[in-house]
């Protein structure tokens, strides 16, 4: 069997012990800086760039490879204990984790978010390593038209993250579409709502929205009343997950790693959606919807899941095309440049050791990620036994330093105060910002290619009909709302956006 | 010895970790302004490159790469900065308005001779705000299309361009990239208005190119060497009077009869106006003392460039290419009607 030979050259590659030696550091320092508020993997990975510059390829791209996926397993921790995401995707697992935090359940909630992570990668990696290539030729089919049709399918289903009333998400999400117009139009240049500040032409950074909106605001809210804090830190509960959390994280395990790795293989930005479109299902499909948003640990598992698959999957574009899916998949680019390797579809046939070893390296990575992080629950568990006057200045401290690296542009650091005044005023209007960072994150896109699209047709608005995939997946999204706003159903949508007392 | 190395550089890069969150609170004005500037004692404190583009990208890459050697050669320390923002402007601004004492410097590309064009209230003048220190690279650029688009060679396209101009799509990664100027430049060349397709950087806009999205774009031999030697996308010509190593079959724009389309993405260095001249001499000898170095050298033959030769890393050099650019390009954008804010 030919693939048979591949993995075995592959693994003959990646257990070398150089290469397990920097997988193991790769994975760390993506467990670090996913745990640090701000710093994220693409500043990572452009720093440790130039000093891979001495690695044997293989040996760079490994390290780099785990610091991307790592930082994926590490994000979550703090989105779970302080509410603090420092992703797109540890922004959904916050809705529940966090909850689940406060409840004295955070072991539970990093737990099934370390074993979903780990199947998830796992299955992902054999996607990887069975059907790359035709997979990514399916991914180019993905057009402007379709790309625009499968963000609105997702922001409609991902309506479900809402957990007051629907009125309010509907107007958190257009205020988080309206501040995702801020900074240069790329299609003419004009700057949008930047008030003469240059520092506002790229737009507002993600990190300083969510770390704002979540974490300050989540600060802000904790000093203010000392009585229900004080009550998440005694009451830690058990560490593991009990045997009836195990039984409800396997369906969500499962349905969120197909649903990621699906995601992840588009080019144009699928992954964004992953973790946004399991929680969307997992509300949608449970027997238990009221508990989501009061900590669901299918809310946590699912999402989880998903992001980390389409973590993996999104290595599929650039190793067998050559083309980068995300910022550090363009970082990557780089350092196959560097390393003297073109990136493109002959990597595969030219490289195959770097090719099956960097494969074989993910499924070593994964296992030493979920060995090494198993056993942290304890300790960060203990974290939140530190006294809050301590804890908080620290995050503060840390996110300060964290989206000031973003682009060391102070602007950042005023955003997140910014954005922190604002999540608290929104907290206390019974507004949630989940819903918000939806629309900062979907908002784009979907401009981006409705007008991208539009420009290719000259105009022609049936090309989202006309174009197969696309129009299926209008079809879908259509469907969807019908479910929404049929009367027939009206009762199990009222279950979906379950008032908050 | 091989291992020994490997430690030192697994120290380092913990090291730098380490350090990450002390650079960004410490690197924030940009070297030590208070140092005495005077050439005799110059490097007497770090220096910061500013680089106005993000972090692992072309410039970043070029960067870093002749930071090291220059270092050594200055007997200082070199510290690279990433300031994005607004086509590499905000940078820019900063550098224009850093003391002009030798210890911040700014490596921009050939966006500095064409932002006065694109941005009103620029702040800064390229000009006037900067003296330059020498050139670094040009990096060429090539003519790519989908793979099954009909035109064989450059004049086919052009003849095929005309006649289709109304459906033709020219693909670029948004206003003011190396990309936008080479797209405006054909335009131009050609004699043809044609319907422009902005992507959000270059990654998005190949990937719609191979994936026959669009159909043509120029685009850096960095990223397209790879899709043109496996066949996934049509190269037609290389923008630049010689060939290029990597790709020996591909003309040049000249050889194939659009003598018109000439651009490369060039590198230079410049520091603020006003710093001592001894001290800007001083950075220009150790930038070409860094550029005849064989590991820069082997690093940028595989990022499919060269240095420029000797004669060309230095102020006059430099200050030449830059006025002949800005001359340029401010027609051929105010031609276009472009205008980024």
């Amino acid at each position: 069997m030919e693939l048979l030979d591949n993995l075995a050259l592959g693994f003959s590659t990646a257990l070398l012990i150089q290469n397990v030696l920097y997988c193991f550091v790769g994975v760390l320092l993506g467990t670090a800086v996913g745990v640090l508020p701000g710093i994220g993997p693409t500043a990572t990975v452009a720093m440790l760039l130039p000093i891979t510059f001495n690695f044997e390829p293989v040996t760079a791209l490994i390290m780099l490879a785990g610091i991307y996926y790592g930082a994926q397993y590490g994000g979550s921790t703090t989105a779970i204990l302080i509410n603090l995401p420092g992703e797109s995707s540890a922004a959904v697992t916050a809705l529940d984790g966090h909850e689940m935090a406060r409840q004295g359940r955070a072991g539970p909630a990093l737990a099934s978010a370390a074993i979903g992570s780990f199947i998830a990668g796992s299955i992902a990696t054999v996607a990887l390593a069975v059907a790359a290539p035709p997979l990514a030729r399916v991914a180019l089919q993905f057009g402007p038209a379709e790309y625009f049709s499968l963000v609105l399918l997702g922001l409609i289903v991902s309506i479900a993250l809402a957990r007051g009333t629907a009125l309010k998400a509907l107007a958190m999400i257009f205020l988080g579409v309206l501040l995702g117009t801020v900074g240069q139009d790329i299609y003419t240049g004009t700057p949008r709502f930047v008030f003469g500040q240059r520092e506002l032409y790229g737009g507002i950074d993600f990190v300083s929205v969510a770390v704002g909106m979540f974490g300050v605001a989540e600060i802000l809210r904790n000093l203010e009343n000392e009585q229900t804090r004080t009550a998440v830190v005694n009451k830690v509960k058990n560490l593991w997950p009990t045997r009836e959390d195990r039984r409800r994280i396997v369906g969500p395990i499962l349905r969120g790693t197909g649903l990621g790795a699906a995601l992840g293989v588009l080019p144009g930005g699928g992954h964004v959606l992953a973790s946004f479109t399991s929680y969307a299902v997992e509300k949608r499909i449970s027997k238990r919807q009221r508990e989501f948003g009061h900590g669901a640990i299918e809310g946590v598992a699912g999402p989880e899941s998903a992001n980390n698959a389409a973590a993996q999957t999104s290595f599929i574009p650039l190793l067998t095309l050559g083309l980068p899916a995300h910022p550090v998949m363009a970082l990557m680019v780089g350092a196959f440049i560097v390393h003297g390797i073109t990136p493109g579809p002959n990597v595969i046939t030219d490289e195959p050791a770097l090719f099956w070893g960097l494969i074989a390296s993910m499924w070593i990575g994964n296992v030493l990620l979920v060995l090494l992080n198993l056993p942290l629950i304890g300790m960060w568990v203990r974290m939140l036994r530190i006294p809050y006057q301590v804890l908080f200045p620290m995050i503060i401290l840390f996110a300060s330093i964290g989206t000031y690296s973003l682009g060391f542009n102070a602007f950042d650091v005023y955003a997140i105060v910014l954005f922190g005044l604002l999540g608290y005023v929104l907290i206390k209007c019974g507004c949630e910002p989940a819903p918000l960072l939806l629309g900062f994150v979907l908002g784009p896109l979907l401009e981006e290619n409705l007008r991208r699209a539009l420009i290719i047709s000259r105009g022609d608005a049936t090309v989202f009909l006309t174009r197969p995939i696309s129009a299926v997946l209008l079809a879908v999204a259509l469907a969807a709302l019908v479910v929404a706003v049929l009367p027939a159903i009206r009762r199990r949508r009222e279950m979906v956006f379950t008032e908050e007392d | 010895m091989r291992t020994s190395s490997r430690y030192r550089v697994t120290a380092r890069m913990i090291a730098t970790i380490g350090v990450v969150s002390l650079i960004a609170a410490c690197s924030g004005n940009g070297g030590g302004g208070n140092a005495d500037a005077g050439g005799d004692t110059y490097p007497g404190d770090n220096i910061t490159f500013v680089v106005p583009f993000s972090a692992g990208g072309p410039t970043d890459t070029v960067t870093r790469m002749i930071a090291e050697p220059m270092a050594a050669k200055l007997g200082g320390k070199i510290v690279v900065q990433n300031v994005e923002g607004a086509g590499g402007t905000v940078g820019a601004g900063e550098v224009a308005r850093a003391e002009p004492d030798g210890y911040t410097l700014l490596m921009h590309h050939i966006g500095m001779s064409t932002a006065p064009a694109l941005y009103k209230d620029l702040g800064y003048q390229p000009l006037e705000s900067f003296e330059t220190v020498g050139l670094v690279t040009e990096v060429p650029m090539t003519v790519v299309a989908r793979k099954d688009f009909a035109p064989a060679t450059l004049k086919d396209l052009v003849t095929h361009v005309k006649a289709n101009a109304d459906k033709v799509t020219l693909a670029n990664a948004g206003i003011g990239a190396a990309s936008h100027l080479c797209g405006l430049l054909f335009q131009t060349a050609a004699g043809v208005k044609l319907q422009e397709v902005p992507y959000e950087g270059t990654g998005p806009a190949l990937t719609d190119l191979v994936g026959g999205q669009v159909d043509f774009m120029c685009d850096q031999t960095t990223n397209t060497s790879g899709q043109i030697s496996a066949g996934e996308v049509k190269a037609y010509a290389v923008t630049t009077p010689e060939r290029v190593k990597s790709l020996p079959d591909l003309p040049t724009t000249a050889e194939a009869g659009l003598p018109g389309l000439e651009v490369s993405v060039w590198h230079g260095l410049y520091v603020p106006k006003g710093t001592p001249q001894d001290v800007v001499q001083k950075l220009s000898e150790a930038l070409k003392v860094a550029l005849a170095d064989q590991r820069v050298m082997d690093q940028m033959a595989k990022l499919g460039t060269t240095p420029v030769p000797a004669e060309s890393a230095t102020p006059q050099a430099h200050r030449t290419k830059l006025e002949e650019q800005l001359g340029t390009w401010g027609k051929v954008i105010a031609d276009a009607g472009v205008e980024a804010s």
